[in-house]
């Protein structure tokens, strides 16, 4: 298990430094003068200097690159244009509320699609099984910026119980969880279903039955335990997919975190902030899968005692 | 066969014609749209905006008055044009880079599997995101940013396949009678990953048509006044209060286009699992 760990941390930097320098790569390579773009074309030409020397674009292209990728692991990322706040604390501002929605989002997933699925597949083929794989592919093609306004029309507008927008109480959370978790907890209920229909067909599960065990010992205690390793891979990968998600889901219920952020830096053209915003959801969501693979080396005694 | 086995079957073939059906529909819509629209998408009537369904308009009007289900059969262009660009040229880079990766190894496998593990270290459509906030919006740049991200799971999984094929006899066979590579791998590897290519494109068309509506629907997609899903949802939200029939139709648009192409992925796979089983 240790050399796996080694290998999988020895893994983990050159991709850390591969994303920063796409980022960098991606911003830099802006059509026309990003000053410009920044400013507009009517801006003083004094103030586009400034800027343009405050950003460091008047140095050559690969000290611009060693720079931004030094600053990058000190945690320096730059100034905001437009509040002129450093973007790492900005950033750092918004995040405990996007850690905040998706926590919910995957506890609200994990508590539907678990039982969902276990039943499911106890019962493979029955108008339940039907019926909730149905409906889990619908979750899956159903769009969160389609579902998110949908949720708000029937229980906002139509019903008014639940609030708009906003972020602050409980009720606050409670459609932005579901409009994120929803795609999650879909392709969770079908894995856990695939994963318990092959645990159920194992020979352990035969011997539990034979030794005449009750139904629920046998499907939770010895079916489940062994189904969980690929559902906890999936809820870790998928929970970092879920960043992407809450750039979404942040804007329609205009939830303050960093999703929110980096389209208010992509309206307002503040490449820094921009740039920062990118880098810190790609980063974060290397570290899960990261801590994911892991868990995983933990939890599965293959890899444990290799 | 067993009993499991044909029921199985049954159920993979319903999902491949109920699939099959909301695709066929989807091209047909998108080819006829001049024919099916009853208005002009583009047409504006600023005093009938924001209408509720009624005869003349079943899908009712938006906020400048035009014809919301004629600009709903349009959109079908948008969505099908990006899709088929997208997955199309995504696949054909995965093809190659694949191909290559798997097949020659070594070295060259490590660089472009760690370059795919760098692509896939930003979750969902946040490379194409980044990538369209620098380009601009338009839907040639839509459909870059969605390449972009697109080939590398092509890539990967044309890798996978190749190293798994590289090492059966009849590779093995051709390669000790002197068949040079482009021929191995045009000739005798190639054809053997299409099946998972097919399935891997379907569900592709899937992804990449929610993908162009959630650009869209953020305003870095294709630009009013074209039809597009996603922008015609993010106008809607706007008018969720008053209008709401201007969010739910474009929504129920994507949403059985992409459930069409999740269950038409769905029945092959499920399909082609049997006879591999």
């Amino acid at each position: 298990m240790r050399n796996y760990i080694i290998k999988r941390i020895f893994l983990f930097f050159p991709v850390v430094i591969g994303v920063i320098t796409l980022v960098f790569l991606i911003i830099h390579l802006i059509p026309g003068d990003p000053v410009e773009l920044m400013l507009g074309e009517n801006a003083q030409i004094s103030d586009k200097e400034k800027l343009r020397d405050d950003l460091g674009l008047n140095k050559p292209i690969i000290d611009q690159y060693l720079t931004f990728m030094l600053n990058a692991f000190k945690g320096d990322l730059g100034r905001s244009i437009h509040s002129q706040k450093p973007v790492f604390t900005t950033i750092l501002e918004r995040f405990p509320a996007t850690l905040e929605l998706t926590l919910c989002a995957i506890l609200l997933a994990v508590i539907i699609s678990l039982p969902l699925g276990i039943i499911a597949a106890y019962r493979q083929y029955s108008i339940f099984d039907n019926g909730s794989m149905f409906l889990s592919l619908l979750g899956i093609s159903m769009p969160n910026f389609w579902l998110g306004p949908l949720l708000i029309i029937l229980f906002s507008i139509m019903l008014g119980w639940l609030p708009v927008a906003g972020r602050g109480s409980i009720s606050h959370i409670i459609l932005p969880s579901i409009t994120l978790g929803t795609a999650l907890s879909s392709i969770l209920s079908r894995m856990t279903r695939s994963s318990m229909i092959d645990s159920l067909k194992e020979e352990y599960v035969t011997t539990a039955r034979a030794k005449g065990l009750s139904e629920n010992i046998v499907v939770i205690k010895h079916a489940l335990s062994n189904a969980m390793i690929p559902i906890i891979t999936i809820v870790g990968l998928q929970s970092g997919a879920l960043l992407s998600g809450a750039i979404i889901t942040e804007t329609i219920f205009s939830w303050p975190g960093i999703g929110r952020l980096t389209i208010q830096a992509i309206n307002t053209r503040d490449y820094p902030l921009l740039q920062g915003c990118i880098l810190i959801i790609s980063l974060s969501y290397v570290v899960v899968n990261l801590i994911t693979d892991i868990l995983y080396a933990y939890f599965d005694p293959r890899i444990k005692y290799e | 066969m067993n009993n499991e086995s044909s029921k199985f079957k049954v159920q993979s073939s319903k999902l491949i014609f109920v699939g099959g059906f909301v695709i066929l529909f989807l091209i047909l819509t998108a080819i006829f749209a001049p024919l099916m629209a009853p208005y002009d998408p583009k047409e504006q009537n600023l005093y009938e905006g924001l209408n509720t369904p009624d005869y003349k308009h079943p899908l009712g009007q938006d906020r400048l008055g035009r014809d919301i289900l004629s600009r709903v059969i349009y959109g079908s262009r948008i969505s099908l044009i990006v899709g088929i660009l997208v997955v199309g040229i995504s696949s054909l880079i995965g093809v190659a880079i694949g191909s290559i990766s798997g097949y020659i190894g070594g070295k060259v496998d490590e660089i472009i599997m760690r370059f795919c593990d760098i692509v896939l270290a930003f979750p969902g459509i946040l490379l194409a995101i980044a990538i369209m906030s620098v380009l601009g919006p338009s839907l040639n740049n839509v459909i870059i940013a969605l390449c972009a991200m697109g080939w590398v799971s092509y890539t990967r999984l044309i890798r996978a396949q190749i190293l798994s094929l590289r090492e059966r006899e009849f590779v093995v066979a051709v390669d000790s009678l002197g068949g040079s590579s482009s021929r191995i791998i045009l000739r005798h590897l190639l054809p053997n990953v299409i099946s998972p290519l097919i399935v891997e494109a379907t569900f592709g068309m899937a992804g990449t048509i929610i993908a162009e509506a959630g650009l869209s629907f953020l305003g870095l997609g294709v630009q009013p006044p074209n039809p597009s899903w996603g922008s015609m949802l993010n106008e809607g939200r706007q008018f969720l209060l008053i209008a709401p029939h201007l969010t739910i139709f474009p929504g129920l648009a994507i949403m059985i286009t992409v459930l069409g192409f999740n269950f038409f992925g769905d029945g092959i796979r499920d399909l082609m699992d049997v006879k591999n089983k």
